[in-house]
């Protein structure tokens, strides 16, 4: 479902502003980004510099003031609800900072949801080759509540991945962990895309996560400026405190 | 989906429960109101079927078909000889005359007075019970055998239960005769119905049951069965040439139906009335649902958003909280059908509490019983969650990204209080309408009524969220004073969502309402009633029956006549008639004596007026006279039970106080009452005596009536007392129904308080990680609880007082006074505190034992 060039996302000329008149808020200034097929790209930049916003928009959970964002071919600032919905259920998953795993549901129903909604069943190979490769084991009936932090995101990464999606987009997945159970995550992150050919969208501000990365944009005060192929760690933080100082 | 709605519920059991109560309490009530009427009416059915089983036709005289608040005017005898023509007709095998007195028979109980059986049927019945007419016998005799000759009594088992008589055992029964001693010779049972309610039962043998009611020589009906190969119809036509123009024949069936048929407009009567207070606990139980429904709704905001970014559709978001409500709809439901059953024998209890005991046969549990309450239950569940269903699908994806995302409000919400507005206009409209304007049917009267008061409790509902910030302000000032801090953030947490609180209120505030107007609405119909009595009556002593309402032998009243130191004894007979066409109460004076008891307020006429009225004379009620155009000098007929007729004119019209006439319609002397009404009864007899009524007077009318045990003697005040204290019977039943309501409130408000401790978790936390105790913490959620209870009361109380001034003012032509019922009204608001504190034990407990270190992890 991808286009010609391998391009999942394209934003061009995003804008957005919060508020009206004299507190209105530019979040993004004229942003243009191509998300590749199976790639792995992050975005940096200093708190406050527009990087969920964009994410949000490109993942249509917001709709820009100005500019338009294609998902798999299809514009996505125009849709009717009803469409953007169906359009999340085939083309994109999310990884959250929070998690957000239904409290009531085991792990493995939180994971299969997405199917579920879009009443579908899961391919037998492929969600077993998904579970084995979060590692969840048996703890997969049990409830989140009891499951640590780090199984909490395997469980929603599983759940992002399950449905194959076009993209997936993750706002700091590693914002709420420690760094070890982080460091995990990000392995699993690096792994669906090598192994499953996933396309990943991640939004983040260390350095060592970015590093995982095929691509870092870095954005500052709501416009894209830098960008990074394939840096090692201490370069992506040496670019980030240029960012920073100007 | 479906399993995510399930697993939803099933992770909030508690709360699932509370929620399931609120609908469980009303459906009961719905199945216990039809599983009690469907008995009563099936136990009636027995009776009447059992009554007819063996008889294919009767005959009897012939009544006018006249009937006044369900009750007809008692049925003519027959000549006894026409059962030698009947038994002697073609196609009839065998035919059976008997004796069927329905109020005249009063067994006396081990206390020395009758027993009341509270407006049921005493029934004497004077039966031939050789063996070979045992078909027309509808008793089973359970013990002894049947009664032969003077002095032989058969008693139905339920009186025999509950006043110990055994078989051998000497009874005093009075009839239209004083009391007489009576060997009870058997026991028998009314087809297979276990209890008659309070109904009792004598039987004799038939010339004794002939003597003992004015009966010689007659028979109140004759029961035939065909021959071989007859039908009923064929009978018919075979007996009908036998009978006098007074008499009539029907089959044994139509006459069961008959009979079915005048119960059935009484039971219709009670399922209707106890419906009504479902419909009530319904209503407050459906704020509830929506209230909690809508609270929960809005803590999974979240959980709503992160499913609409894994690809669900807003219909589905719709059907999940749905899907909740229709489950616990549909478990509270059936819950509350089988409930039912447990809540018939309670209403039965209620009942028969309040001495209305009612035949009861098998429990009947119909296909409709099962059907109502289901689908009512249910449907009123899913449509109070229609709305929080509602707002969940404004939720949008991206508040699965934001801390502390709140539900979208309505599209509407900024509209809320002008529809609040125009929905209270429009129930002050309906109420209006329905209590002011003429010409409007009873049906259309009462739904304009309902619906007014459901939308004014639906619109005041709405805009008391406005109501909700002020209110609280004065309400929670004795929390403040007697809280300290605690208190204070009690008020504050009040407010902090007026909408929850208000609709958490507005629960409440419907019952408070309904028994504020309750109890305004009696006092004033209590100070009409009063002095109603008291401007009519001047006796010094009123004889009236046991129970104070059917009217007693007129024997009775005689008796008194013959006591000694009275001066004077005036009775007033009573019995249902058509006057000019119109059914009424046709009552009997004494025109000379009767202004000695009771004084007129003559429109027309004067005490002289009295004194000319001749046999053909009558005076008529002010209000009678202006609803059938009367006026003094027209001749009108007069037509009672019996084909007799009489052609009166009117002499007179007064003006009867409109609450409680104690006269009838129209009233005519004692003895042209006695040519029309046969076997005659007395209403009340009035006595004066010289100087004051005291104990010595008493004793000497007691001793005068004693033969009579069903006569009841008492003093003008006593009188007034007992018809208050009865009123105030009819309010207790009245606050027992509603109280289901005001359970249910309670109920409503438990749920609010613990998802507003849940979701205050770490608030709680912090509050005691700086400080505050287990115990402040339980007296902050006390309070709250209370301040909610509280502006429920402020809200309800105004309400009822408001639709109380409407109904007395609509009720002005019946001179229903308004007074405000104080002492009642301040134990309402008393009863709210306790409801309030009653709310708060579990979610107080639960706040105070969160764990300050837990609580602020908790996510
Ligand atoms: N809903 C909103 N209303 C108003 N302003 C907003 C809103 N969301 C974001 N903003 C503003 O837009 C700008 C960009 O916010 P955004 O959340 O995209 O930053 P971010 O790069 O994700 O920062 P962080 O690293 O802290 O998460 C900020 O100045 C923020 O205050
Ligand atoms: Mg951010």
């Amino acid at each position: 479902m991808s286009t010609e060039n391998g391009t999942v996302v394209v934003a061009r000329d995003v804008t957005r502003r919060y508020g009206e008149g004299e507190t209105a808020v530019d979040a993004l200034r004229g942003v243009s980004v191509e998300v590749p097929r199976g790639r792995l790209t992050a975005v940096m930049g200093p708190s406050g510099s527009g990087k969920s916003t964009l994410m949000h928009i490109m993942a249509g959970l917001d709709t820009p003031t100005s500019g338009s964002v294609t998902i798999a071919g299809t514009e996505i600032t125009t849709l009717k609800d009803s469409d953007l919905t169906k359009l999340r259920r085939r083309h994109i998953g999310f990884v959250f900072q929070f998690f957000n795993l239904l409290p009531m549901l085991t792990a493995e129903e939180n994971i299969t949801l997405p199917l579920a909604i879009a009443g579908e069943k899961p391919e037998a190979g492929y969600f077993d080759e998904l579970i084995s490769s979060v590692g969840l084991g048996d703890r997969l009936s049990h409830r989140p509540s009891e499951l640590s932090g780090g199984q909490q995101q395997r469980v929603a990464i599983a759940r992002a991945l399950v449905s194959r999606p076009d993209v997936v987009f993750a706002d700091e997945p590693t914002g709420n962990l420690d760094s070890s159970t982080g460091a995990e995550i990000l392995e699993l992150l690096r792994h669906s895309v090598e192994e499953l050919g996933q396309t990943i969208v991640m939004v983040t501000h260390e350095s060592r996560a970015a590093a995982i990365a095929d691509r870092v944009l870095y954005l500052a005060d709501g416009l894209i400026v830098k960008e990074l192929q394939g840096a090692t760690q201490s370069e992506i933080s040496e670019t980030m405190d240029e960012i920073a100082r100007v | 989906m479906t399993r995510f709605a399930l697993k939803s519920l099933l992770g909030r059991k508690f709360r699932t429960v509370l929620t399931a109560l609120a609908i469980v309490l009303g459906v009961a009530m719905i199945s216990g109101t039809y599983v009690l009427t469907d008995t009563i009416d099936r136990a009636f059915s027995s009776i009447f079927a059992d009554s007819y089983a063996g008889t294919d036709v009767v005959v009897s005289g012939k009544a006018a078909d006249i009937s006044v608040d369900f009750e007809s005017p008692p049925v003519p005898p027959i000549d006894a000889s026409l059962l030698e023509d009947i038994r002697g007709a073609d196609s009839v095998e065998i035919a059976m005359g008997g004796i069927y007195d329905e109020s005249n028979t009063k067994i006396i109980g081990d206390n020395g007075k009758a027993l009341s059986t509270n407006g049921a049927p005493s029934f004497g019945f004077g039966l031939d019970t050789a063996p070979e007419l045992s078909r027309f016998n509808p008793l089973n005799l359970l013990e002894g055998r049947w009664p032969s000759g003077d002095g032989e009594v058969v008693v139905d088992a339920g009186t025999a239960d509950r006043e110990d008589f055994v078989v051998g055992e000497s009874i005093e029964i009075s009839t239209l005769r004083p009391k007489q001693d009576f060997e009870v010779v058997g026991i028998a049972q009314y087809g297979d119905v276990k209890s008659l309610g309070t109904a009792t039962f004598a039987i004799f043998d038939v010339s004794t049951a002939q003597a003992l009611f004015d009966r010689a020589g007659k028979f109140d009906a004759i029961s035939i069965a065909g021959t071989e190969g007859t039908t009923p119809e064929q009978l018919i036509g075979a007996i009908q040439p036998l009978l006098p123009k007074d008499a009539q024949v029907k089959t044994g069936a139509e006459e069961a139906q008959n009979d079915q048929d005048d119960i059935a407009t009484f039971t219709t009567f009670i399922r209707y009335f106890l419906l009504a207070f479902a419909g009530i606990a319904l209503l407050v139980g459906s704020f509830v649902i929506f209230n909690t429904l809508s609270i929960t709704v809005a803590q999974r905001t979240r959980e709503f958003a992160t499913l609409r970014t894994l690809g669900a559709s807003r219909r589905q978001v719709l059907r999940s909280v749905l899907l909740e409500a229709f489950v616990i709809g549909f478990l509270a439901s059936l819950i509350g059908l089988v409930l039912g059953l447990a809540l018939a024998k309670g209403l039965e209890a209620l009942f028969r509490a309040l001495g209305l005991g009612l035949p009861v046969s098998e429990t009947v549990f119909a296909t409709r019983t099962v059907v109502v309450s289901l689908l009512v239950g249910t449907l009123i569940t899913v449509i109070a969650g229609l709305f929080p269903a509602i707002r969940a699908t404004r939720v949008p994806p991206i508040a699965a990204v934001r801390e502390g995302a709140e539900l979208p409000k309505g599209r509407s919400a900024r509209f809320t209080p002008y529809i609040a507005l125009v929905l209270i206009a429009v129930a002050l409209l309906l109420l209006g309408y329905s209590m002011f304007a003429d010409d409007v049917g009873t049906a259309q009267r009462l739904l304009s009524i309902a619906g007014g008061v459901l939308l004014l409790f639906v619109g005041v509902a709405m805009i008391s969220s406005k109501l909700v910030r002020p209110l609280a302000a004065v309400v929670g000032l004795p929390a403040r004073a007697i809280g300290g801090a605690p208190g204070a953030l009690a008020r504050r947490n009040a407010i902090r969502n007026p909408g929850r609180t208000a609709a958490t209120a507005a629960a409440l505030m419907i019952g408070v309402a309904l028994v504020a107007f309750v109890a305004t609405l009696a006092n004033g119909m209590k100070a009409s009633n009063r002095e109603a009595i008291e401007d009519q009556i001047a006796a010094d002593f009123i004889i009236t029956s046991q129970d104070g309402y059917t009217p007693f032998v007129a024997g009775a009243g005689d008796a008194a006549a013959g006591a000694e130191g009275t001066d004077v004894v005036t009775h007033v007979r009573s019995e249902i008639a058509e006057i000019a066409g119109h059914g009424g109460y046709l009552t009997g004076i004494d025109p000379n004596r009767i202004t000695e008891g009771y004084s007129f307020d003559w429109v027309e006429g004067s005490d002289a007026t009295l004194a000319s009225m001749g046999r053909d004379g009558m005076i008529v009620g002010e209000n009678f006279a202006e609803d059938h155009d009367l006026a003094v000098g027209q001749r009108v007929t007069i037509q009672t039970g019996t084909s007799t007729s009489l052609e009166a004119e009117i002499a007179g019209i007064y003006k009867p106080p409109p609450f409680y006439p104690l006269l009838g319609a129209a009233s005519i002397t004692i003895g042209a009452f006695d040519e029309l009404v046969e076997r005659p009864r007395n209403q009340y007899t009035f006595v004066n005596v010289p100087g004051d009524p005291g104990e010595a007077a008493r004793d000497e009318l007691e001793r005068a009536t004693a033969g009579y045990p069903d006569a009841k003697v008492q003093t003008r005040q006593e009188w007034i007392d007992k018809e208050d204290a009865e009123f105030d019977q009819f309010l207790v039943m009245l606050y027992v129904l509603l109280a289901l309501s005001v359970i249910i409130s309670l109920f409503g408000m438990v749920n609010t308080l613990v998802l507003s401790v849940f979701e205050r978790t770490r608030e709680l936390g912090m509050l005691r990680a700086v400080g505050m105790t287990r115990r402040q913490a339980r007296r902050m959620i006390r309070h709250e609880s209370v301040i909610t209870a509280l502006i429920g009361a402020a809200l309800g109380l105004p309400l009822g007082i408001f639709l109380a001034v409407l109904v007395t003012r609509a009720l002005g032509e019946f001179d229903v006074r308004f007074s405000v019922p104080t002492t009642q009204l301040v134990v309402l608001v008393v009863l709210s505190v306790i409801v309030g504190l009653l709310a708060a034990i579990t979610p107080a407990r639960r706040a105070a034992k969160l764990n300050p270190l837990e609580a602020l992890h908790y996510e």
